[in-house]
């Protein structure tokens, strides 16, 4: 393995003005016996676009939601923005970080989830504009300006006033992704966003991905199956297996010239479809 | 002259045979006012109940959900206790108990009279606390049924826990949990009913008074039997209408 593709040295002292956009450090997570993640270390520049990679249960989703605190870690250090996320140090020692804290950290980081998660109970515009209102305190029109532009961004203003129920799969994944982009985060996060969709849905909602990922206006981490939306979309892509990082690099060097025989194997049942 | 309705006539013979009761409803239409009454005030006192029982239930389901451990033991005996126990008995508790619990004209005697100057009153606070403890387990049902995947979308918003319930856990939960909200208003529409023991004068004691006025006991709650039938039916189809009017679903 070239030294290009090994995960950059952890950095374990406070932000500095060189620190990525996210830095993850020697991470570990645990679920009582189960070890999820090994010690991950992963660094994503301002402006990056990242997909990450693996078979299932290696650990892809649970270091997206660490990186929004939607789970807790237990070793080592994820920054997101030079800020450390859901502790604080003291003395060395990690803290957990106050309700308040963790929730405006939060803001700083969207996620899109596999089961779209949009609220029932809130029209598409209504699930827009709901977190730039409440917790942005943006006036409510100037939200809903705003929500209207972005639902037109992903092709869905004519379905502004309609409940989830009422949409399709990949209509609602795309209003998941204007509702992300509302907040305005520095990093987007997307956690196998098109695995839950039909086959003929998952185009439209990976066409807006791409589009937001060629505009480079967002920082984002992208866990997918997708392999042709990798190639042509990430600028990197990190192969994840058994709660380490394997192997990362450009696209074009990790899919085509894999080094280590865990990624070979996983890529070759993509190569057989 | 013997009144008629003392029953010293003779039921009339039918096809030869004679009927043991004839009936005769003028005594429930010319008293027709006790019934509408006793209707209305029925449905008063379980609106009532409902009200202030989901105010009740909504905070106790929340406290109980907030994994405080004081909190959850003080709603799980409240809930425990009330559920375990006949509806009448805490009524008498109320009624003839809690007045003579104190000394007579003391502080405590004052107020209890005040807080429950009439049977009506009684029954209506004993009907919320009744209900509270009802809606406090479909509340609470309703609030882990909501998934949690809505509570991590609003998590990942950056909303705290307190928006987080009122404004994603309420609102599903209240949809998720509107059908049985709907049973348990039937349920103390008819359970208003006992309201009758302590003399108030709702749909069940108009047909006592029929049966203890005129002897016509077949008559009085055959037509207090019949409202009750139709109004929680009514009640229920209204209801469903009303569920139905909501366009989203969880």
């Amino acid at each position: 393995m070239s030294d290009s593709r090994q995960a950059v040295a952890p950095a374990t002292t406070a932000a500095t003005a060189t620190m990525p956009m996210v830095r993850i450090a020697g991470v570990h997570k645990r679920y009582g016996d189960l070890h999820v993640l090994r010690g991950v270390d992963l660094d994503v520049q301002t402006g990056e676009v990242v997909c990450i990679i693996g078979p299932s249960g290696s650990g892809k989703t649970t270091l997206l939601r660490c990186i929004n605190f939607l789970e807790t870690y237990q070793e080592g250090r994820i920054w997101v923005d030079g800020q450390l996320v859901g502790y604080r140090e003291r003395n060395g020692k990690l803290v957990p970080a106050s309700e308040k804290e963790i929730a405006r950290l939060r803001t700083e980081t969207a996620m899109v989830f596999q089961q779209f998660n949009l609220f029932p109970h809130m029209t598409a515009l209504q699930n827009v504009t709901f977190g730039p209102i409440k917790v942005r305190k943006v006036p409510k029109d100037v939200a809903r300006q705003r929500g209207m532009e972005l639902l037109a961004r992903v092709g869905l203003a004519n379905k502004a006033d309609s409940y989830p129920a009422h949409l399709s799969g990949g209509q609602q994944q795309r209003v998941a992704i204007a509702r992300a982009l509302a907040m305005e985060p520095k990093v987007m996060l997307f956690d196998e966003v098109t695995s839950a969709l039909d086959p003929e849905l998952v185009g439209e909602v990976l066409a807006v991905m791409q589009d937001l990922a060629a505009s480079h206006g967002v920082t984002m981490i992208v866990v997918t199956h997708e392999m042709l939306f990798a190639r042509e979309a990430a600028d990197r892509i990190v192969f994840m297996d058994q709660g380490i990082v394997i192997e990362q690099g450009p696209p074009a060097q990790v899919l085509d010239d894999p080094q280590s025989e865990r990624l070979r194997a996983f890529l070759s049942r993509f190569r057989s479809a | 002259m013997i009144p008629d309705h003392l029953n010293l006539v003779p039921p009339p013979l039918i096809w030869g045979i004679r009927l043991p009761y004839q009936l005769r409803w003028e005594y429930v239409l010319n008293n027709k006012d006790w019934f509408i009454d006793g209707l209305l005030l029925a449905l008063e006192m379980a609106l009532i109940g409902l009200a202030f029982g989901s105010v009740i239930g909504l905070i106790c389901a929340f406290l109980h959900s907030s994994g405080n451990r004081v909190a959850v033991a003080v709603v799980t005996t409240y809930v425990e206790l009330i559920r375990n126990v006949p509806l009448l008995l805490l009524v008498f508790i109320f009624h003839f108990g809690l007045p003579q619990a104190f000394p007579r004209r003391s502080t405590g005697q004052e107020l209890v009279l005040d807080l429950l100057p009439t049977p009506e009153r009684t029954f209506m606070v004993v009907l919320s606390i009744y209900a509270g403890a009802y809606l406090t387990e479909i509340f609470r049902a309703g609030i882990l049924s909501v998934g949690r995947r809505y509570l991590d979308a609003g998590r990942s918003l950056g909303l705290t826990r307190m928006q987080i319930a009122r404004s994603i856990t309420l609102p599903i939960m209240l949809r998720t949990v509107l059908p049985s909200l709907s049973n348990t208003f039937i349920s103390l529409f008819k359970d208003t009913g006992i309201a009758f023991f302590i003399g108030v004068r709702e749909l069940s004691f108009a047909a006592n008074r029929v049966n203890t006025d005129f002897f016509r006991p077949i008559e009085g709650w055959a037509a207090a039997g019949l409202l009750y039938l139709v109004t929680a039916w009514f009640l229920a189809f209204g209801l469903r209408f009303l569920e139905g009017r909501i366009k989203w679903t969880v």
